[in-house]
């Protein structure tokens, strides 16, 4: 170890804040470090809880290992090769990373936005039924309409596309389709919806409809949102994590976070002198 | 000193004078202390080489074209008696006496005579032209070099005009490989409309008997020349099913298994192989056709027919059983366009963005439900235009049919049977000794428009469709 990391480790040392929540989280990890390869590790010993119908916001510089610990938390990082997850993400109280638990079921109940909007080159109705359709949650066609329906409605999406859900849903503005993207993971029925930069690629009036949209869906879901804008995490989240180089530095309630940083590198970061 | 010669001396003058501009751009940047080249040296002799050598051999080229041409003309207005000739036999007497004239050699009946004297005539005339050719040329290379050479000077914009040359020569290059197209196609169409004037197009179009022997004597035995050309139609596009119905689903879950489940590793050892097969040599599978597959195909038609017998089955009992099948060649062709499928399908699936994989997986789809359901579906336009590819190609394939599929004009649907096609059919009607402007050689041509046409159509489909999937992802 050199001087540097020596000095970083001091730096970075034990998470502040209040990484845990009262009462039961939905998701919680502990210990978690995770590895590309044998010398690359992007996630540091991170322990956080997410607590249910809150939206934990996460932020840091770019390459801290934000998307990568998302990822962990529906096993999306199963699909990449030599990428190796150790300690322990429990969603409801169950080790989701034990043999017992199926990946691809797991996923059902850990929905997931990205930061591109990537709709199905299929229609806007085949978007949102391919999740019910896989896991059969319908018994017939008029109940695969409902649950259309109801997705695109609480995406509010419905009003824009229930005259054209036989187009392309590769044919809407970069907005819609990302809030077809939402409706189709909704359509799935998830308990916990990760989002990796859901509003990166859009502007300011279709980000505002998005956030408009997190909101409301807290209420029925636990939330987990990558952003790179501080402005967003302050406006909607509940808790905010900030990351620096793998390891979370400082977790706390969104308002002490962004009032009343513990360290200096959060400081920093939220004040805009770095990152 | 011939043609060659002079265009290895043209082209080395070309070397020497771009060392000479460049020489000369390099003092002149020396000696005016102050103005700094425009461009780099380099440009002012590329500069002057183009000028040294592209007018002079523009002239050299467009001379040699027409050359021979003129000078026959030439040498006709002299004789009276090649006048007289009709169309046909000018145009044979012409040969000989340009044979006569480069080679000496004669061994024509003719009228020899008149043929010696216009020899003689045509090559006076020939050299003449040809050194008049070598003086233009020679001048016009040096009137380049020097209107260059005088102009070199620091100010001299060299890097831009050579740039504005470079498009002119490419365009020319374009030109060049488009012209030959056209050429091919329009000779091919000139003899096709020449053969259907001989055969009506109605008659090639849609009659079932193709047997183009024409009797060289009247009442010759065994040759009816009737020139329907189904049957080949037919063959072609049989053998083609055949083949499409092995390769389509082979190469296209190959590639599934290559570009979704296979490891890098896996990948990398694959890849080089299978371009390895797509670069055999079609005969090579076509006398594996021939010697292993062929006689399989047969055994197990003899199986078939005794089974049928056995079992009182009509058509399975009087099946026809040839060595020589259109299952055989439909299988081995299939063989040889798998790699083809699979090369083009790896490249569409793999081309689908990772996030369509993310997308469908983090909506706890299974690897196989998120091939199945949505990569193959979004790669779909592609992999169809790869298969319309495959077709035209099965279309197009020769040796493995002739080979493996006979050269029987039969229209049967029964894959244990012989067939041929189009491109067997060409072969076999333009090899061996052939009148040139026999029936059966200008058949030979009509075919060759008639697959022309059928694999220009396939591939502009196909592209559209290509260009389509393409588009999507955009
Ligand atoms: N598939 C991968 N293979 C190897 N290393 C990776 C891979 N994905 C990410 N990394 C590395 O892991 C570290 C964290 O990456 P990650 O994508 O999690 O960062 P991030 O915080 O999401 O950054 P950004 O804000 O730019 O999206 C980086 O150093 C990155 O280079
Ligand atoms: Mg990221």
């Amino acid at each position: 170890m050199n001087n540097n990391d020596i000095e970083l480790n001091q730096q970075l040392g034990k998470t502040v804040g209040n990484p845990l929540v009262d009462g039961i989280p939905r998701m919680s990890c502990q210990s978690v470090d995770v590895f590309y390869n044998q010398d690359l590790q992007a996630i540091f010993n991170v322990s956080v809880d997410l607590a249910k119908n809150q939206i934990l916001a996460m932020i840091g510089p770019s390459g801290c290992g934000k998307s990568t610990l998302l990822r962990c938390l529906n096993r999306m990082n199963d699909t990449i090769d030599g990428c190796i997850v150790t300690g322990k993400i429990y969603l409801d109280n169950e080790d989701i990373y034990t043999s017992n638990i199926d990946p691809v079921l797991l996923r059902a109940k850990v929905g997931m936005v990205f930061q591109k909007p990537n709709p199905f080159p299929k229609s806007i109705y085949d978007n949102v039924a391919y999740g019910p359709r896989l896991h059969g949650l319908m018994t017939n066609n008029s109940e695969l309409d409902d649950i259309v329906e109801e997705s695109l409605t609480k995406a509010g999406l419905w009003k824009e596309t229930k005259d054209r859900l036989n187009k392309p849903g590769t044919g809407l503005s970069g907005g819609q389709q990302q809030r077809l993207c939402i409706a189709r993971t909704i359509a799935v029925k998830p308990e916990v919806i990760l989002m990796d930069e859901p509003t990166s690629a859009l502007d300011p009036i279709a980000t505002a409809t998005i956030e408009e949209l997190m909101y409301e869906l807290k209420s029925s879901y636990t939330i987990a949102v990558v952003t790179h804008s501080m402005q967003q995490a302050a406006r909607i989240s509940d808790r905010c994590a900030y990351f620096h180089l793998g390891r979370l530095v400082e977790v706390n309630d969104t308002n002490i976070v962004f009032t009343n940083p513990e360290h200096g590198l959060t400081e920093n970061y939220i004040t805009g002198r770095f990152g | 000193m011939n043609d060659l010669d002079f265009f290895i001396i043209l082209l080395t003058s070309a070397v020497v004078v771009f060392f000479i501009g460049q020489a000369k751009a390099r003092s002149r940047q020396e000696s005016t202390s102050g103005i700094r080249l425009h461009s780099l040296p380099n440009y002012y002799g590329y500069l002057t080489a183009l000028w040294t050598f592209l007018p002079a051999l523009g002239v050299f080229l467009v001379w040699s074209l027409f050359e021979s041409n003129i000078v026959s003309m030439l040498t006709i207005a002299k004789f009276t008696q090649l006048q007289q000739l009709s169309t046909d036999n000018l145009s044979l007497a012409l040969n000989e006496i340009k044979i006569l004239a480069t080679t000496g050699i004669y061994y024509s009946n003719g009228d020899a005579n008149i043929n010696h004297q216009a020899a003689a005539v045509y090559s006076k005339y020939f050299n003449h032209s040809f050194n008049l050719k070598i003086l233009v040329s020679t001048l016009l290379a040096l009137l380049g070099f020097t209107y260059t050479y005088l102009r070199i000077n620091p100010t001299m914009q060299a890097r831009n005009s050579v740039e504005r040359l470079i498009v002119y020569v490419l365009l020319i290059c374009a030109l060049i490989a488009i012209l030959t197209t056209l050429g091919i196609l329009f000779s091919v169409l000139f003899e096709s409309v020449e053969f259907f004037s001989k055969v009506p197009i109605t008659e090639f179009l849609f009659g079932t008997h193709w047997s183009p022997q024409i009797a060289i004597y009247e009442d010759q035995a065994g040759s009816s020349g009737s020139f329907g050309a189904v049957p080949l139609f037919w063959g072609t596009i049989f053998i083609s099913i055949i083949a499409m119905m092995i390769a389509a689903p082979l190469g296209l879950i190959a590639a599934i298994f290559l570009s979704e489940y296979a490891t890098s590793r896996v990948r990398a050892t694959i890849k080089p192989i299978l371009e390895i097969l797509a670069g055999v040599p079609t005969v090579v599978y076509g006398f594996f056709a021939a010697l292993t597959i062929g006689p399989l195909v047969r055994d197990f038609g003899y199986y078939l027919r005794e089974v049928g017998v056995n079992l009182d089955i009509e058509i399975l009992a009087n099946l026809t059983v040839s060595t020589e099948s259109s299952l055989a060649a439909g299988l081995v062709m299939g063989m040889m366009i798998v790699p083809f499928i699979l090369s083009l399908s790896d490249d569409v699936i793999s081309a689908v963005p990772d996030a369509m994989r993310d997308g469908s997986t983090a909506l706890g789809a299974t690897k196989s439900e998120t091939v199945w359901k949505v990569i193959v579906p979004a790669a779909l336009p592609g992999i169809v235009g790869g298969f319309l590819l495959a077709i035209s190609r099965a279309i197009g394939e020769t040796m493995i049919v002739l080979m493996a599929a006979g050269v029987a004009a039969n229209l049967t649907a029964n894959p244990m049977n012989s067939v041929t096609t189009i491109t067997t059919q060409i072969v076999t009607l333009l090899t061996g000794d052939q009148e040139f402007d026999s029936v059966k050689t200008l058949a030979a041509f009509a075919l060759g428009l008639g697959l022309f046409i059928t694999t220009l159509i396939l591939n502009i489909i196909a592209l559209h469709v290509v260009r389509k999937y393409r588009e999507q992802y955009e």
